[in-house]
């Protein structure tokens, strides 16, 4: 498309910044904060790019996306070309490039980090993940030769939803189990709006359907049917049911009205659509002062969901410091701007109420950090003589989530850690033959990316497993890999 | 979907539906509830499954009409469909094998009742069931607990069975002895009546809790009551729970949280009647 430029000039074109919407106009709105780039940003963006021979970019993704080769078609003009590539290495971009924590992973190894700022990796996956979207019709769908063999799917949230697409890719009957009435996981019922529009992941629900997979809503697995009624009539069976149970404080006043676990308020403004009421039936308790117990992306998701309900002020409590703050670097920065005070090193030890049993305050000590913990950081110890009031009318606590024993208590050989998450082995098979298991219920509440690699392998894995003739397994590691090498040259061959 | 097959009018405020839900018809147990969506937009909302039948495909739920999203769904008609019925949720009842047991119903709680007479019957216990109601046209299910045993009916005004409160019923029953475990199910001072009823005399007693609900898998923590001083969530570790150990304070106090939206919500509703959108 255009001349070829040097590697100096490529140097000197400097980091293009996200259009989002401004700050005080945002925090009052649903609408996505992050507007993407256009595609002028995107090809001077791309051209940023070094292309280096040994991409270091690669090995921060979890799932390995090829980020030069998607770059270069984008920069040649060929958006189609990128398109391809990238959703054959990543079956959710317009998702994770949204909500990955680039700045830990593809972007922190940048080569152009090391001396100013890396490649805006993900911003970059967004925009071509936004085309694919708008233009489906020119990307072709495989219809692969049906193998004949059954695979269950539980839970449809990202690690659900990669497996499911990759299976039905190699040919197999896949059908997807979802609790809720609508699939998507926590990228539905989770992650708000305003970060994450519903219409994508209906989207990319949709582009799964037609590949082929059925999903079967209201079936709660351990209820509905237990593991082994789901194991006699499937091949095999892929658990990805999440980490769904909420980690109360255990403090004194936790059941006043007026807390919740961010779960139950996200998934009334989120899935219910409560900041729709009375248009929409679920109601939700709107707070004026707000505070947000915890410092991850759901701490982030509550305090700015918060805001938006119409909170006149909203506090994230979190007892360590800023430079510990799990959450992505990007969620930090918007609430800063979007009004949301920090009461860091700080930790509640009991929530305050009213005679009506209405919330009041947070009752919360200071902290200071000591000694690093099992963790390797710095273990938060409370400041004798240090406790204060935030006075607030509404707390979420947003410290976490554990397994949910639901599914995995209906099947006693399934073997648990102490945590109660599944245990599985290095091709992600749990102790139950055939049946698989990976995301959050086997890593505790990690990431998006991390439980789509987990669907992606188990799918390859599930494929050897169904199909040993076909895959002809010399060891572990040797099978995977030529099966990455068919599953790739079946895509080639698909295009 | 899930196709309403019948619908029957039990008392004033209180419908009876029959809705298509094979699965569950087969495999639901007494004391385990549904979550019913019935379209985009409307609330999740947790009915006890009252009665199935697993040839027909179908399963009973009973709704008492108090606010919009109950209003919505026994507006329906047969013929119609719940976009969404989930379950069977929650534990089964611990029924007991032989003995007798005391079954005691108020108001729409009595449909609660139903489906654990039932199954204390199949299971060979005696059953003695005392429902009530305000008046005679508030009392349901009297001739399907018939089929199981006793049946003591109770109405305040004494316009049918015996004037009173179904807990003076139950005093006098448990004066008289020899009864194994009671079953409560209505509204919140029913149920701590009985509890404190038998608590001094250290019969087991078993209630149904109803906080409101969202998911019904353990997922939001929203359905949260305290049992024996701890925090549990009810669509999952219940809703049946050992009555003498219940916050009955704490359950009454949550049920009131969202009273506010249920007036707007209703107001809104009653303005959309009358301009005559609806
Ligand atoms: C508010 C919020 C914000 C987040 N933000 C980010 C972010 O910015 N970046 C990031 O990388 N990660 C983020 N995360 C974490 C990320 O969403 C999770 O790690 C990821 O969704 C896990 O995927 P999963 O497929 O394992 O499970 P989930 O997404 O939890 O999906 C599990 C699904 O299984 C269903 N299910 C559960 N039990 C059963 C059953 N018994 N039968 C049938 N179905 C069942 C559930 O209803 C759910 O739909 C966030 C999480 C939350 C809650
Ligand atoms: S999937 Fe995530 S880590 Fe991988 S390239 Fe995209 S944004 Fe980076
Ligand atoms: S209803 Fe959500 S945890 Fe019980």
């Amino acid at each position: 498309m255009s001349a070829p430029i040097s590697v100096k000039q490529r140097l000197q074109i400097s980091r293009q910044a996200m259009p989002e919407q401004a700050a005080d106009e945002r925090n009052h709105n649903f609408g996505e904060v992050n507007l993407g780039f256009t595609e002028q940003l995107a090809l001077l963006e791309a051209d940023r790019c070094l292309r280096c021979r040994d991409p270091r970019c690669i090995n921060g993704c979890p799932v390995a996306v090829n980020i030069p080769r998607f770059i270069d078609l984008l920069s040649a003009g060929d958006v189609a070309g990128a398109a391809h590539s990238l959703l054959g290495d990543n079956t959710l971009p317009a998702v994770t490039g949204r909500v990955c924590p680039q700045e830990t992973q593809c972007e922190a190894e940048c080569v152009r980090g090391a001396k100013g700022l890396p490649v805006a990796i993900g911003y970059l996956e967004r925009f071509v993940a936004d085309w694919a979207r708008q233009h489906a019709d020119q990307l072709p769908v495989a219809k692969p030769a049906p193998t004949g063999k059954k695979v269950a799917i539980v839970g449809s949230g990202p690690a659900g939803l990669t497996a499911a697409g990759d299976l039905a890719r190699l040919g197999h009957d896949v059908t997807v189990f979802e609790a809720l009435h609508k699939p998507g996981g926590v990228l539905l019922y989770g992650i708000p709006e305003f970060r994450l529009p519903k219409q994508i992941v209906d989207q990319e629900v949709e582009r799964l359907k037609q590949a082929g997979v059925k999903i079967e809503c209201n079936v709660i697995v351990g209820r509905t049917y237990t593991l082994p009624e789901l194991r006699a009539q499937f091949d095999a069976v892929f658990i990805a049911n999440g980490a769904g149970l909420p980690v109360f404080m255990n403090v004194p006043g936790e059941n006043l009205k007026g807390v919740y676990s961010a779960n139950e308020y996200l998934t009334r403004v989120n899935l219910m659509a409560a900041y729709e009421f009375p248009k929409a039936d679920t109601p939700v308790l709107v707070g004026r002062r707000v505070a947000v117990v915890g410092g991850g992306n759901v701490a982030m998701d509550s305090v700015r969901t918060a805001k938006r309900m119409g909170a006149e002020r909203a506090f994230i409590v979190y007892r360590r410091g800023k430079e510990e703050l799990p959450a992505r670097l990007e969620e930090v920065h918007h609430a800063e701007s979007e009004g949301v005070e920090f009461e860091l090193l700080t930790a509640p030890v009991e929530v305050l109420g009213n005679a009506q049993k209405w919330v009041t305050g947070l009752r919360c000590v200071r902290m200071a950090l000591g000694e690093p913990d099992a963790s390797g950081r710095r273990r938060p110890v409370p400041v004798a003589g240090s406790e204060f009031v935030i006075e607030c009318d509404q707390v979420i606590v947003a410290i976490g989530t554990r397994a949910n024993p639901l599914l995995t208590a209906t099947c006693p050989d399934l073997k648990l850690n102490r945590h109660g998450n599944i245990e599985v082995d290095e091709r992600g098979m749990t102790s139950v033959p055939g049946v698989f298991a990976g995301g959050d219920i086997v890593r505790g509440a990690a990431t998006v990316i991390l439980a789509m690699g987990d669907g992606k392998r188990a799918a390859q894995t599930i494929h050897e497993y169904l199909m040993p003739a076909m895959t002809k397994p010399v060891n572990g590691e040797g099978a995977a890999a030529s099966l990455c090498a068919a599953v790739a040259g079946d895509r080639v061959h698909s295009l | 979907m899930h196709t309403i097959l019948a619908k029957t009018q039990l008392s004033p405020n209180v419908t009876r539906l029959e809705v298509a839900a094979p699965r569950i018809a087969q495999i639901r147990q007494p004391g385990q509830f549904v979550i019913v969506h019935r379209c985009a937009g409307a609330e999740r909302i947790p009915l006890t499954v009252a009665d199935a039948d697993p040839a027909a495909g179908s399963i009973t739920l009973v709704i008492q009409a108090v606010g919009k999203s109950t209003r919505d769904l026994v507006a329906m008609e047969p013929g119609e469909a719940i976009q969404d019925v989930a379950g069977p949720l929650g534990r089964p009842t611990e029924l007991i094998t032989s003995g007798h047991a005391l079954c005691v119903g108020g108001g729409v709680g009595t449909a609660v009742v139903h489906p654990i007479a039932q199954g204390l019957h199949r299971n060979g216990a005696r059953v003695t069931s005392i429902i009530g109601g305000r008046s005679k046209e508030w009392v349901i299910f009297e001739n399907e607990l018939r089929r199981f045993g006793e049946v003591v009916v109770c109405t305040d005004d004494g316009s049918y069975g015996r004037r009173g409160f179904v807990t003076d019923a139950a005093r006098e029953a448990l004066a008289a002895g020899g009864i194994d475990v009671v079953y409560a199910v209505g509204p919140v001072p029913m149920m701590r009546a009985v509890a404190e009823l038998t608590r001094p005399l250290h019969v087991h007693t078993i209630v149904s809790l109803n906080p409101v609900m969202v998911d019904g898998t353990g997922m939001c923590g929203g359905c949260r009551v305290e049992v024996g001083g701890e925090t549990r969530f009810a669509c999952v570790d219940g809703p049946e729970f050992d009555g003498h150990q219940v916050d009955f304070a704490l359950l009454a106090d949550r049920l009131s949280a969202y009273r506010d939206f249920e007036q707007k919500a209703n107001a809104c509703a009653e303005e959309t009647c009358r301009i005559g959108r609806h």
